[in-house]
């Protein structure tokens, strides 16, 4: 009855390519951006704004990156925290070289660093794969983050080690810095997510994702038919680095406003990964409903035992988030590998007939 | 940096003083041993399951809790050591039911993921149950070192690789003499040959899982005695995948080499040539011994040929 979709006709192939093909999604999305957009600036408070839904966008983005290389391609990574260093330090570099470019470019740029950075560790992947993959890239996360914390370039050889996000203006209004207003930093991330989202789904239901998952598929058989593995993984490799690259340049100017290579180690790849698994692997949905799932996480283990009268410790909590994502990765990979974004599509086949199945 | 400091520079120093030269490799060698013990455990699971076990750092680090946590309470070494082998093999009976049955025949890097979920359960879950703070495991061994001939050795590092040794050869008993032994290699050849053969799959993983346990205790042990038993236990697991890569993923004689190879590569790159370029190199030195082999040489030193087909 919600998602009926009888009478819905296509009349046209635009019509039919298009991303959302039924009315209700198109409505549901408009209304969801319209609230992003325009609601959420105005009624959420700082606290709101500032641990959840900032943190939300830039992992969200982290995700749909390492998504396109894992869930799409098939490559699996565990150097997502390095690469995301590498856009947070060349954003920095890239800044303070250059203070009057304009800060989304900056980001882009960082991006395109992080692409690079990401082909020359994505290379080895022509000739392995599986988990002698997985130990390349973890090769990756622990070179990456060592040089950047020994090499004082990297830092403008501030004595403190680490970097900070200098104050940055668009049209005028403070982006980032000490200065920036929590709306501000959440609607710059909130576009960036959007924009670079829309071009992820379109990539992936194009011809480039359809090689991808080819290779993933079965990579021998996709060579064959015709798909070069050279340039359909270094492709992955690039655009995926791209992604959180910009992750990591925004974790730094939107979020942490300043950190040091310790905020990038390898739990920081390891939770990348559980959002992709637990959202869903090979779905853009599933990169934010996986990021909003783990986000939320500590937060509703903080608050839950407290209002039902039973405060738990800290490291008690902390023990608890632990077990939990561990036993949910489990579950997740035994019931449902499709992730929270299957679940959706189930609810959403639901919906077709309820409340009237027959 | 010059060529002078990087090619000979560290050779000069290592022939000028040949005596500390040899304290660092025996240095080297007992954390070889270490990465080697976990490495073991790593090998036993993969040559008997397939499964690549990421949680193994994991359970060193709960077995060495659960060791402690007894040992506090008061219980004899002997017995505690006795209840927290009884622990590992209820926990290899639990790994096999919920996770490794209902994801059988599941691609290799599933399972991958699925056991880093373990490692995450288990840090979380032996903490919760024996505290997080940093805990002293004391055998009586006593942490000093004497002389043998002009070069200083610690006791504690002795006692640990000749009880490694030690634990490495009744493995080999284990897997050369005995009718277990010979049912795990047969599922180590051929799955499918092994179970028309009427041996259970099904209680060999138990089995493979609980010696990877005990192993896990015995590396615990070494490791918690000499550092503390702590959260960074299981990051060991890191440390020890580049040993893996080294010695090829299917081979113990393989698992023991590359941790030694590793062991004495890292400290020996780490006193010589590690202040050129800042320290610290520890962290990614064995990947970087590593990446060579993964590149041209994937099945490792001692591993078995690697042959895809479509």
């Amino acid at each position: 009855m919600l998602y009926r979709v009888a009478g819905q006709f296509k009349t046209t192939y635009a019509g039919d390519q298009a991303i959302f093909p039924i009315a209700q999604d198109r409505w549901l999305v408009s209304l969801a951006l319209a609230a992003a957009f325009a609601g959420v600036p105005l009624v959420a408070n700082e606290y709101w704004l500032q641990a959840i839904l900032i943190p939300f966008l830039i992992y969200s983005l982290a995700a749909i990156g390492l998504n396109i290389l894992t869930g799409y391609a098939g490559q699996l990574s565990l150097g997502t925290g390095a690469f995301m260093a590498v856009g947070a330090y060349s954003a920095f570099k890239i800044t303070t070289a250059a203070p009057q470019l304009n800060i989304i470019f900056v980001f882009i740029l960082s991006g395109i660093v992080t692409a690079g950075v990401g082909l020359v560790f994505g290379l080895p992947s022509l000739r392995i794969k599986g988990f002698y993959l997985a130990v390349a890239t973890l090769a990756a996360q622990f070179f990456l983050t060592w040089l950047f914390n020994k090499m004082p370039w990297f830092v403008n050889y501030a004595s403190s080690g680490t970097i900070t996000a200098p104050p940055r203006t668009i049209l005028g209004v403070m982006v980032t810095g000490p200065g920036a207003t929590a709306q501000v930093r959440y609607l710059v991330a909130l576009a960036l997510v959007v924009a670079l989202a829309v071009a992820a789904k379109n990539l992936v239901r194009g011809r480039v994702g359809r090689s991808w998952m080819a290779i993933r598929d079965r990579d021998i058989a996709a060579e064959i038919i015709g798909i070069r593995p050279l340039r359909t993984k270094m492709l992955a490799f690039g655009i995926s680095s791209f992604y959180c690259g910009i992750a990591g340049a925004e974790l730094i100017f939107l979020y942490l406003g300043s950190a040091e290579t310790l905020a990038f180690d390898i739990s920081l790849s390891f939770l990348v990964l559980f959002m992709v698994i637990i959202g869903g692997l090979g779905s853009i949905l599933g990169s934010f409903l996986g990021a909003a799932f783990i986000v939320m996480m500590p937060i509703l283990l903080t608050n839950v035992p407290r209002l039902i009268g039973l405060p738990l410790r800290v490291d008690l909590q902390k023990h608890i988030e632990l077990m939990v994502f561990g036993g949910l990765i489990i579950f997740f990979l035994i019931v449902e590998p499709h992730g929270l974004a299957r679940l959706w599509q189930i609810t959403k086949q639901k919906l077709r007939l309820w409340p009237f199945p027959y | 940096m010059t060529f002078w400091q990087v090619f000979v520079a560290p050779f000069v120093d290592m022939a000028t003083n040949p005596r500390f030269f040899v304290e660092v490799v025996l240095g080297g060698i007992f954390a070889g041993v270490m990465y080697s013990l976990v490495a073991l455990g790593f090998v036993l699971i993969f040559k008997a399951s397939g499964v690549f076990n990421f949680a193994q750092g994991a359970m060193v680090l709960f077995a060495a809790l659960t060791l402690v946590g007894f040992m506090e309470r008061k219980v004899p070494g002997l017995i505690a050591f006795a209840l927290t082998v009884a622990v590992m093999a209820v926990l290899a009976f639990a790994i096999e039911r919920i996770v490794l049955r209902p994801l059988v025949n599941q691609e290799h890097i599933v399972l991958f993921m699925a056991t880093i979920g373990l490692s995450y359960f288990l840090d979380g879950f032996g903490e919760m149950l024996w505290g997080s703070d940093v805990k002293r495991l004391d055998l009586g061994i006593p942490d000093s070192s004497f002389l043998v001939s002009g070069v200083l050795v610690n006791k504690l590092e002795l006692s640990a690789a000749v009880s490694a040794g030690a634990l490495v050869g009744v493995l080999a008993i284990l897997f050369q003499r005995t009718r277990i032994g010979r049912a795990l290699r047969a599922v180590a050849d051929d799955h499918q040959a092994a179970l028309s053969l009427g041996i259970s799959l099904r209680s060999i993983w138990v089995i493979v899982w609980t010696v990877a346990g005990l192993v896990a205790i015995v590396a615990g042990i070494m490791w918690g005695t000499k550092s503390g038993v702590q959260f960074s236990l299981s990051l060991i697991a890191l440390k020890a995948l580049p040993v893996l890569i080294l010695g090829g993923f299917t081979s113990v004689p393989g698992a023991i080499v590359g941790g030694l190879i590793i062991g004495v590569g890292e400290k020996v790159a780490e006193v010589y040539w590690g202040p050129l370029v800042g320290g610290a190199i520890e962290n990614w030195f064995a990947y970087a011994l590593a990446l060579p082999f993964v590149l041209f040489r994937p099945q490792g030193l001692f591993g078995e040929k690697i042959i895809e087909r479509v």
